[in-house]
């Protein structure tokens, strides 16, 4: 069996999944939390929604109605 | 692990988001009950006094005048305070969450903060959010005929990604050919063209539309630069 050096390594893949949970993790974590809310308050059409974030989507320029 | 989840980095975002953009929200809120408030509801006068109109003339008329204004039979705040403050709390849910985004890119790219890149990081909000998608859909008062929401919805929303990426290519790549590529991203939603809708009318007058639109332009550039400015203050104060 051919091993594969490098690529599988543990002393490889630490400061990989070290990247991914220092920095890319919470960048996402944050990043969806305001897609979230942006959503609420620009795209969702559910009349009380709508009705309550009116004022702020015309004035923002968002599409309305 | 959940250990290695960089927590601090995380919670560094969210509050300076959280504080950023209530407070750019309160401000912008502010902004808005000099002109554009004002306007909103006079456009809103002649939109239910053509909507009156149409409900006298015939039955036809009243159930298309009725599908018009069908969230209006639903909870509408009174107007008044209480618009108002739903207004303020929809004003604040965008810049909390506009401001989640910027965290995550600064902290994406390794940035310090500070409120002069800040300022930066607002303006180019202000283009990528407002000025790029008013270009083909300039914002509306009340009663304005326009193509169909989902229609304008997925333009709006190409419009802003390709702007956004446009401008991180433009300023941040590091080759000429990525920089065009960037330029021509820029100009692609507008080569495309805007969903139109099938007759241009306003039932508001062509001064309050014109007005509208000088209104918000300066309301939402208030907004942004200030909120590029405190969401860079925050984010440096909070490393």
């Amino acid at each position: 069996m051919p091993s594969t050096p490098g690529l599988l390594d543990s002393v490889d893949s630490q400061p990989r999944s070290a990247t991914w949970k220092d920095k890319i993790l919470p960048v996402m974590l944050a990043a969806s939390l305001g897609l979230i809310l942006l959503y609420g308050a620009v795209f969702a059409e559910t009349a009380a929604l709508h009705n309550a974030a009116h004022d702020a989507r015309h004035s923002a320029g968002f599409p309305c109605h | 692990m959940a250990g290695m989840f960089d927590l601090a980095a995380f919670k560094r975002i969210i509050s300076a988001a959280a504080l950023a953009g209530m407070l750019a929200g309160l401000l912008l809120t502010a902004v808005q009950q000099i002109q554009v408030s004002q306007l909103i509801l006079k456009a809103e006068t002649y939109e239910d006094a053509a909507s009156t109109a149409a409900v006298s003339q015939s039955a036809h008329a009243y159930s298309s005048a009725e599908n018009m204004h069908h969230e209006q039979d639903a909870w509408q705040p009174a107007t008044g305070v209480e618009r108002t403050l739903f207004t303020a709390l929809a004003n604040i849910s965008l810049g909390v969450g506009f401001g989640l985004l910027l965290g995550a890119t600064i902290c994406l790219r390794g940035e310090a903060g500070g409120w002069r890149s800040g300022l930066l990081w607002g303006l180019a909000g202000y283009m990528v959010f407002f000025v790029a998608p008013s270009l083909g859909l300039p914002p509306e008062v009340p009663g304005a005929e326009a193509a169909p929401l989902v229609d304008r919805q997925l333009w709006w929303l190409m419009t802003v990604i390709m702007t956004a990426g446009g401008l991180s290519f433009l300023i941040f790549a590091r080759t000429g050919k990525v920089k065009i590529l960037g330029a021509v991203m820029l100009g692609i939603p507008h080569l495309i063209g805007v969903p139109q809708p099938q007759v241009h009318a306003s039932t508001a007058p062509v001064e309050l539309v014109h007005a509208f639109i000088y209104a918000t332009a300066i309301a939402n550039a208030v907004f942004w630069l200030a909120f590029g400015g405190l969401m860079g203050f925050f984010y440096k104060k909070f490393a």
